[in-house]
Protein backbone atom coordinates (compact mmCIF):
# COMPACT_ATOMS: atom_id res chain seq x y z
CA UNK A 1 0.00 0.00 0.00
CA UNK A 2 1.83 3.45 -0.97
CA UNK A 3 -0.30 6.62 0.54
CA UNK A 4 -0.71 9.03 -1.88
CA UNK A 5 -1.56 11.70 -0.09
CA UNK A 6 -3.06 12.47 3.62
CA UNK A 7 -4.67 15.85 3.77
CA UNK A 8 -8.14 16.48 4.86
CA UNK A 9 -8.46 13.38 2.36
CA UNK A 10 -6.77 10.43 2.07
CA UNK A 11 -5.42 8.70 -0.81
CA UNK A 12 -3.76 5.49 -1.00
CA UNK A 13 -2.95 3.08 -4.09
CA UNK A 14 -3.59 -0.71 -3.24
CA UNK A 15 -2.27 -2.98 -6.35
CA UNK A 16 -4.54 -1.78 -9.26
CA UNK A 17 -6.62 0.30 -7.90
CA UNK A 18 -6.87 4.04 -5.93
CA UNK A 19 -9.03 4.36 -3.07
CA UNK A 20 -9.77 8.07 -1.73
CA UNK A 21 -11.47 9.02 1.81
CA UNK A 22 -13.04 11.44 1.27
CA UNK A 23 -13.42 14.72 3.64
CA UNK A 24 -15.11 14.29 6.84
CA UNK A 25 -18.70 15.68 6.23
CA UNK A 26 -18.55 15.08 2.72
CA UNK A 27 -22.41 15.51 1.40
CA UNK A 28 -23.26 11.79 -0.16
CA UNK A 29 -25.51 12.72 -2.93
CA UNK A 30 -23.29 15.89 -4.11
CA UNK A 31 -20.83 13.49 -4.28
CA UNK A 32 -22.83 10.70 -6.44
CA UNK A 33 -23.47 13.18 -8.71
CA UNK A 34 -20.77 14.20 -9.32
CA UNK A 35 -19.09 10.94 -10.04
CA UNK A 36 -22.13 10.22 -12.30
CA UNK A 37 -21.06 13.10 -14.60
CA UNK A 38 -17.05 11.09 -14.47
CA UNK A 39 -19.16 7.75 -15.39
CA UNK A 40 -20.78 9.97 -18.11
CA UNK A 41 -17.73 11.02 -19.47
CA UNK A 42 -15.12 8.25 -19.78
CA UNK A 43 -12.89 9.72 -22.34
CA UNK A 44 -12.58 13.08 -20.11
CA UNK A 45 -12.18 12.11 -16.71
CA UNK A 46 -11.36 8.87 -15.26
CA UNK A 47 -14.19 6.88 -13.90
CA UNK A 48 -14.96 5.47 -10.67
CA UNK A 49 -15.23 1.68 -9.52
CA UNK A 50 -17.24 2.17 -6.48
CA UNK A 51 -18.82 3.94 -3.63
CA UNK A 52 -18.23 2.68 0.04
CA UNK A 53 -19.00 3.78 3.19
CA UNK A 54 -16.10 3.31 5.80
CA UNK A 55 -17.22 1.43 8.77
CA UNK A 56 -15.26 2.20 12.07
CA UNK A 57 -13.97 5.22 14.04
CA UNK A 58 -12.10 7.89 13.53
CA UNK A 59 -10.11 9.20 12.01
CA UNK A 60 -11.25 7.68 8.82
CA UNK A 61 -14.14 5.19 10.14
CA UNK A 62 -17.41 6.75 9.09
CA UNK A 63 -16.20 7.97 5.76
CA UNK A 64 -17.15 8.13 2.31
CA UNK A 65 -14.43 6.02 0.04
CA UNK A 66 -14.15 5.91 -3.62
CA UNK A 67 -12.00 3.41 -5.56
CA UNK A 68 -10.50 4.19 -8.44
CA UNK A 69 -8.75 2.12 -11.12
CA UNK A 70 -4.90 3.57 -10.67
CA UNK A 71 -3.82 5.56 -13.52
CA UNK A 72 -0.32 7.15 -13.98
CA UNK A 73 -0.59 10.66 -12.54
CA UNK A 74 1.44 13.17 -13.56
CA UNK A 75 4.41 14.12 -10.89
CA UNK A 76 6.45 17.11 -10.55
CA UNK A 77 9.35 15.27 -11.42
CA UNK A 78 8.47 14.25 -14.45
CA UNK A 79 8.20 18.14 -15.04
CA UNK A 80 11.80 17.95 -13.96
CA UNK A 81 12.95 15.39 -16.31
CA UNK A 82 10.99 16.73 -19.30
CA UNK A 83 12.72 20.22 -18.73
CA UNK A 84 16.12 18.13 -18.69
CA UNK A 85 15.52 16.43 -21.55
CA UNK A 86 14.68 19.56 -23.66
CA UNK A 87 17.52 21.63 -22.99
CA UNK A 88 19.61 18.82 -23.54
CA UNK A 89 18.88 18.44 -27.10
CA UNK A 90 15.80 20.43 -27.67
CA UNK A 91 13.25 17.36 -27.97
CA UNK A 92 9.93 16.42 -27.06
CA UNK A 93 10.70 15.24 -23.56
CA UNK A 94 9.38 11.94 -21.93
CA UNK A 95 6.22 10.61 -22.73
CA UNK A 96 3.42 11.26 -25.15
CA UNK A 97 0.85 13.34 -24.86
CA UNK A 98 1.77 16.62 -25.57
CA UNK A 99 4.63 17.01 -23.35
CA UNK A 100 7.12 20.05 -24.58
CA UNK A 101 8.63 22.72 -24.31
CA UNK A 102 7.14 23.91 -20.46
CA UNK A 103 7.68 20.18 -19.33
CA UNK A 104 4.38 19.95 -18.69
CA UNK A 105 1.07 18.13 -20.86
CA UNK A 106 -0.74 21.81 -21.09
CA UNK A 107 -2.50 20.91 -24.52
CA UNK A 108 -3.69 17.46 -23.08
CA UNK A 109 -4.80 19.85 -19.94
CA UNK A 110 -6.42 22.58 -22.38
CA UNK A 111 -8.37 19.92 -24.32
CA UNK A 112 -9.78 17.90 -21.72
CA UNK A 113 -11.10 21.22 -20.03
CA UNK A 114 -12.45 22.39 -23.02
CA UNK A 115 -14.39 18.74 -23.77
CA UNK A 116 -15.50 19.13 -19.89
CA UNK A 117 -16.78 22.47 -20.44
CA UNK A 118 -19.02 21.33 -23.69
CA UNK A 119 -20.68 18.39 -21.84
CA UNK A 120 -24.27 19.73 -20.84
CA UNK A 121 -24.32 19.91 -16.77
CA UNK A 122 -26.87 16.81 -15.38
CA UNK A 123 -29.63 18.19 -13.32
CA UNK A 124 -29.27 18.00 -9.26
CA UNK A 125 -25.22 18.67 -10.20
CA UNK A 126 -23.87 21.04 -7.03
CA UNK A 127 -21.82 24.12 -7.56
CA UNK A 128 -18.57 23.96 -8.95
CA UNK A 129 -16.84 24.25 -6.34
CA UNK A 130 -13.68 27.41 -6.92
CA UNK A 131 -15.50 29.87 -5.13
CA UNK A 132 -15.79 27.67 -1.83
CA UNK A 133 -12.07 27.16 -2.33
CA UNK A 134 -10.82 30.81 -2.60
CA UNK A 135 -13.02 32.01 0.80
CA UNK A 136 -11.75 28.74 2.66
CA UNK A 137 -8.38 29.50 1.91
CA UNK A 138 -8.89 33.34 3.10
CA UNK A 139 -10.78 32.07 6.58
CA UNK A 140 -7.68 29.72 6.94
CA UNK A 141 -5.90 32.55 7.24
CA UNK A 142 -7.72 33.66 10.56
CA UNK A 143 -6.00 30.23 12.32
CA UNK A 144 -2.46 31.06 11.77
CA UNK A 145 -0.22 34.06 12.63
CA UNK A 146 0.62 35.94 10.09
CA UNK A 147 2.53 39.67 9.95
CA UNK A 148 -0.01 42.68 8.33
CA UNK A 149 2.69 43.52 5.82
CA UNK A 150 1.57 39.12 4.27
CA UNK A 151 -1.89 39.85 5.67
CA UNK A 152 -2.80 43.23 4.21
CA UNK A 153 -2.24 42.72 0.10
CA UNK A 154 -4.13 39.48 0.50
CA UNK A 155 -7.07 41.20 2.24
CA UNK A 156 -6.95 44.00 0.03
CA UNK A 157 -7.05 41.98 -3.35
CA UNK A 158 -9.98 39.63 -1.99
CA UNK A 159 -11.77 43.33 -1.26
CA UNK A 160 -11.48 43.48 -5.28
CA UNK A 161 -13.69 40.49 -5.51
CA UNK A 162 -17.52 40.86 -6.12
CA UNK A 163 -19.17 39.37 -3.01
CA UNK A 164 -19.29 35.32 -2.28
CA UNK A 165 -19.73 33.60 -4.86
CA UNK A 166 -17.77 35.87 -6.82
CA UNK A 167 -19.80 36.51 -10.04
CA UNK A 168 -19.59 39.14 -12.45
CA UNK A 169 -22.58 41.61 -11.94
CA UNK A 170 -23.05 42.53 -15.66
CA UNK A 171 -23.01 39.99 -18.31
CA UNK A 172 -23.68 37.10 -16.70
CA UNK A 173 -23.18 33.59 -19.10
CA UNK A 174 -24.84 30.34 -19.02
CA UNK A 175 -23.14 28.28 -16.03
CA UNK A 176 -21.54 25.36 -17.53
CA UNK A 177 -20.09 22.02 -16.37
CA UNK A 178 -16.69 23.12 -14.37
CA UNK A 179 -13.76 20.78 -12.66
CA UNK A 180 -13.38 23.22 -9.86
CA UNK A 181 -9.96 22.89 -8.49
CA UNK A 182 -7.60 22.01 -12.03
CA UNK A 183 -4.07 22.23 -12.01
CA UNK A 184 -1.43 20.18 -13.25
CA UNK A 185 -1.43 16.97 -10.53
CA UNK A 186 -5.27 16.83 -11.88
CA UNK A 187 -4.13 14.99 -14.80
CA UNK A 188 -3.57 11.12 -14.59
CA UNK A 189 -2.78 8.82 -17.75
CA UNK A 190 -4.77 5.79 -18.24
CA UNK A 191 -4.54 3.07 -20.68
CA UNK A 192 -2.32 5.12 -22.76
CA UNK A 193 -4.84 8.53 -22.42
CA UNK A 194 -4.54 11.57 -20.40
CA UNK A 195 -7.80 12.40 -18.28
CA UNK A 196 -9.00 14.59 -15.36
CA UNK A 197 -9.21 13.18 -11.71
CA UNK A 198 -10.82 14.13 -8.77
CA UNK A 199 -14.68 15.44 -9.04
CA UNK A 200 -14.79 16.63 -5.56
CA UNK A 201 -15.40 20.44 -6.91
CA UNK A 202 -17.19 19.21 -9.95
CA UNK A 203 -20.25 20.95 -10.69
CA UNK A 204 -22.22 24.19 -12.20
CA UNK A 205 -20.14 27.17 -12.73
CA UNK A 206 -18.11 30.28 -14.86
CA UNK A 207 -15.89 27.29 -16.98
CA UNK A 208 -13.25 30.63 -16.97
CA UNK A 209 -12.65 29.51 -13.22
CA UNK A 210 -10.62 26.47 -14.53
CA UNK A 211 -8.38 28.23 -16.60
CA UNK A 212 -8.04 30.72 -14.20
CA UNK A 213 -5.10 28.95 -12.05
CA UNK A 214 -2.94 28.84 -14.64
CA UNK A 215 -3.58 32.35 -15.50
CA UNK A 216 -2.95 33.43 -12.19
CA UNK A 217 0.48 32.15 -12.38
CA UNK A 218 0.95 33.58 -15.86
CA UNK A 219 0.15 36.74 -14.42
CA UNK A 220 2.49 36.67 -11.34
CA UNK A 221 5.32 35.95 -13.98
CA UNK A 222 5.65 32.07 -12.74
CA UNK A 223 4.35 30.69 -15.51
CA UNK A 224 6.24 30.90 -18.88
CA UNK A 225 4.27 33.00 -21.58
CA UNK A 226 5.17 29.86 -24.06
CA UNK A 227 3.17 27.33 -21.66
CA UNK A 228 0.32 29.79 -21.18
CA UNK A 229 -0.12 30.43 -24.75
CA UNK A 230 0.04 26.38 -25.96
CA UNK A 231 -2.20 25.86 -22.63
CA UNK A 232 -5.32 28.50 -23.85
CA UNK A 233 -4.75 28.12 -27.62
CA UNK A 234 -5.38 24.01 -27.07
CA UNK A 235 -8.05 25.15 -25.06
CA UNK A 236 -9.44 27.36 -27.99
CA UNK A 237 -8.69 24.79 -30.66
CA UNK A 238 -10.71 22.38 -29.09
CA UNK A 239 -13.98 24.37 -29.13
CA UNK A 240 -13.55 25.53 -25.86
CA UNK A 241 -16.07 28.80 -24.93
CA UNK A 242 -14.87 29.88 -21.20
CA UNK A 243 -13.21 32.83 -23.12
CA UNK A 244 -13.02 34.23 -26.55
CA UNK A 245 -9.67 33.93 -28.40
CA UNK A 246 -10.41 38.05 -29.11
CA UNK A 247 -10.16 39.11 -25.27
CA UNK A 248 -9.25 35.98 -22.90
CA UNK A 249 -8.70 38.22 -20.25
CA UNK A 250 -12.03 39.62 -20.19
CA UNK A 251 -13.74 36.94 -18.70
CA UNK A 252 -10.58 35.75 -16.94
CA UNK A 253 -9.76 38.77 -14.88
CA UNK A 254 -11.57 38.55 -11.77
CA UNK A 255 -11.48 34.13 -11.44
CA UNK A 256 -7.82 34.74 -11.81
CA UNK A 257 -7.75 37.79 -9.14
CA UNK A 258 -9.49 35.12 -6.67
CA UNK A 259 -7.48 32.06 -7.51
CA UNK A 260 -4.42 34.91 -6.92
CA UNK A 261 -5.53 35.38 -3.66
CA UNK A 262 -6.48 31.82 -3.09
CA UNK A 263 -3.01 30.59 -3.66
CA UNK A 264 -1.15 33.72 -1.92
CA UNK A 265 -3.63 32.72 0.90
CA UNK A 266 -3.05 28.93 0.88
CA UNK A 267 1.31 29.68 0.52
CA UNK A 268 1.50 31.96 3.32
CA UNK A 269 -0.55 29.74 5.48
CA UNK A 270 1.57 26.52 4.68
CA UNK A 271 5.04 28.69 5.49
CA UNK A 272 3.76 30.09 8.43
CA UNK A 273 2.12 26.25 9.84
CA UNK A 274 5.59 24.67 8.71
CA UNK A 275 7.60 27.60 10.58
CA UNK A 276 9.11 28.34 7.04
CA UNK A 277 9.68 31.87 5.83
CA UNK A 278 7.92 32.64 2.68
CA UNK A 279 9.14 31.05 -1.04
CA UNK A 280 9.29 32.41 -4.15
CA UNK A 281 6.09 31.13 -5.36
CA UNK A 282 4.45 32.88 -2.11
CA UNK A 283 6.19 35.86 -2.59
CA UNK A 284 5.35 36.21 -5.96
CA UNK A 285 1.69 35.55 -5.28
CA UNK A 286 1.71 37.57 -2.92
CA UNK A 287 3.40 41.00 -5.45
CA UNK A 288 0.21 39.72 -7.79
CA UNK A 289 -1.94 40.95 -4.66
CA UNK A 290 -0.28 44.23 -3.99
CA UNK A 291 -0.80 44.63 -7.98
CA UNK A 292 -4.61 43.97 -7.54
CA UNK A 293 -5.04 45.98 -5.07
CA UNK A 294 -3.32 49.16 -6.72
CA UNK A 295 -4.47 48.95 -9.99
CA UNK A 296 -8.68 48.77 -8.25
CA UNK A 297 -6.95 51.66 -6.63
CA UNK A 298 -5.85 53.84 -9.64
CA UNK A 299 -9.12 52.64 -10.89
CA UNK A 300 -11.70 54.22 -8.08
CA UNK B 1 -4.56 60.72 -63.79
CA UNK B 2 -8.18 61.43 -64.35
CA UNK B 3 -10.87 59.37 -63.20
CA UNK B 4 -12.65 57.74 -66.36
CA UNK B 5 -16.06 58.25 -64.72
CA UNK B 6 -16.14 61.62 -63.17
CA UNK B 7 -12.85 62.98 -64.56
CA UNK B 8 -12.21 64.01 -61.18
CA UNK B 9 -8.48 63.59 -59.41
CA UNK B 10 -6.98 60.33 -59.08
CA UNK B 11 -4.40 59.77 -56.04
CA UNK B 12 -2.10 56.85 -55.88
CA UNK B 13 -1.78 54.66 -52.80
CA UNK B 14 0.06 51.35 -52.05
CA UNK B 15 -1.00 48.77 -49.70
CA UNK B 16 1.21 46.17 -49.34
CA UNK B 17 2.95 46.06 -52.87
CA UNK B 18 -0.75 46.52 -54.51
CA UNK B 19 -1.17 49.88 -56.39
CA UNK B 20 -4.23 51.35 -56.38
CA UNK B 21 -5.45 54.78 -57.79
CA UNK B 22 -8.66 56.25 -56.08
CA UNK B 23 -10.61 59.36 -57.01
CA UNK B 24 -11.03 62.17 -54.71
CA UNK B 25 -13.89 62.81 -56.07
CA UNK B 26 -16.22 59.51 -56.59
CA UNK B 27 -14.14 57.48 -54.54
CA UNK B 28 -14.15 55.47 -57.21
CA UNK B 29 -10.96 53.05 -57.52
CA UNK B 30 -8.64 51.64 -60.45
CA UNK B 31 -6.69 48.78 -60.54
CA UNK B 32 -3.88 47.20 -63.01
CA UNK B 33 -3.68 44.62 -64.60
CA UNK B 34 -3.04 41.73 -62.01
CA UNK B 35 -3.16 43.62 -59.49
CA UNK B 36 -7.33 42.68 -58.56
CA UNK B 37 -5.37 38.88 -58.61
CA UNK B 38 -3.15 40.07 -55.99
CA UNK B 39 -5.33 41.52 -53.90
CA UNK B 40 -7.53 37.69 -53.93
CA UNK B 41 -4.32 36.05 -53.05
CA UNK B 42 -3.70 37.94 -50.43
CA UNK B 43 -7.11 38.08 -48.90
CA UNK B 44 -6.82 34.47 -49.30
CA UNK B 45 -3.63 34.06 -47.55
CA UNK B 46 -4.92 35.95 -44.56
CA UNK B 47 -8.13 34.06 -44.43
CA UNK B 48 -6.18 30.57 -43.93
CA UNK B 49 -3.75 32.54 -41.24
CA UNK B 50 -6.65 33.50 -39.31
CA UNK B 51 -9.31 30.46 -39.80
CA UNK B 52 -8.31 29.35 -36.42
CA UNK B 53 -7.38 32.74 -34.60
CA UNK B 54 -4.81 32.21 -32.13
CA UNK B 55 -5.48 33.86 -28.41
CA UNK B 56 -4.63 37.15 -28.43
CA UNK B 57 -1.36 38.16 -26.18
CA UNK B 58 -1.50 40.30 -23.24
CA UNK B 59 -2.63 39.28 -19.86
CA UNK B 60 -4.48 41.45 -17.06
CA UNK B 61 -3.78 45.45 -15.99
CA UNK B 62 -2.18 43.57 -12.92
CA UNK B 63 -0.04 41.25 -14.38
CA UNK B 64 3.30 41.21 -13.51
CA UNK B 65 5.63 43.64 -16.22
CA UNK B 66 8.41 40.90 -16.67
CA UNK B 67 6.51 37.40 -17.97
CA UNK B 68 8.20 34.06 -17.10
CA UNK B 69 11.13 35.86 -14.90
CA UNK B 70 10.86 33.15 -12.13
CA UNK B 71 10.59 30.20 -14.98
CA UNK B 72 14.11 30.24 -15.99
CA UNK B 73 14.62 29.18 -12.16
CA UNK B 74 12.29 27.37 -11.38
CA UNK B 75 12.30 25.89 -8.33
CA UNK B 76 10.57 23.23 -5.74
CA UNK B 77 7.89 25.91 -4.32
CA UNK B 78 6.59 27.03 -7.56
CA UNK B 79 6.69 23.00 -9.17
CA UNK B 80 4.76 22.22 -5.63
CA UNK B 81 2.54 24.87 -6.29
CA UNK B 82 1.64 23.79 -10.01
CA UNK B 83 0.49 20.35 -8.19
CA UNK B 84 -1.22 21.34 -5.43
CA UNK B 85 -5.19 22.30 -4.55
Amino acid sequence: MTVLKETRVLVVRVGDVVVKAHQPGTDEAWLRARLGVAQELPEVMLAPLALEWLDGGSPHGGRLVTIWPAGVALSPDDLNEADDLDRADGRDGGRDGGRDGGGAPWEEGGRLLARLHAHPPPTGLPPAGGPARVAGAVAGLAEVGLPSRVLAPIRAAYGTLPPFPFSAPAGKRAPRLTHGDWHLGQLVEHRGRWLLIDPDDLGVGDPAWDLARPAAWFAAGLLEPDAWDRFLSAYLAAGGTAVSARDPWRELDLPARALTVQLAATAVAAAARAGDPLDDAATAMLSSCERIAATARSRT
Amino acid sequence: MECPKCRGHMRTYERNGVHIEQCDNCRGIFLDHGELEALTRMESQWAQQHHAPPPAPGGPAWGAPHHGHYGHHRNRSWVGMLFSS
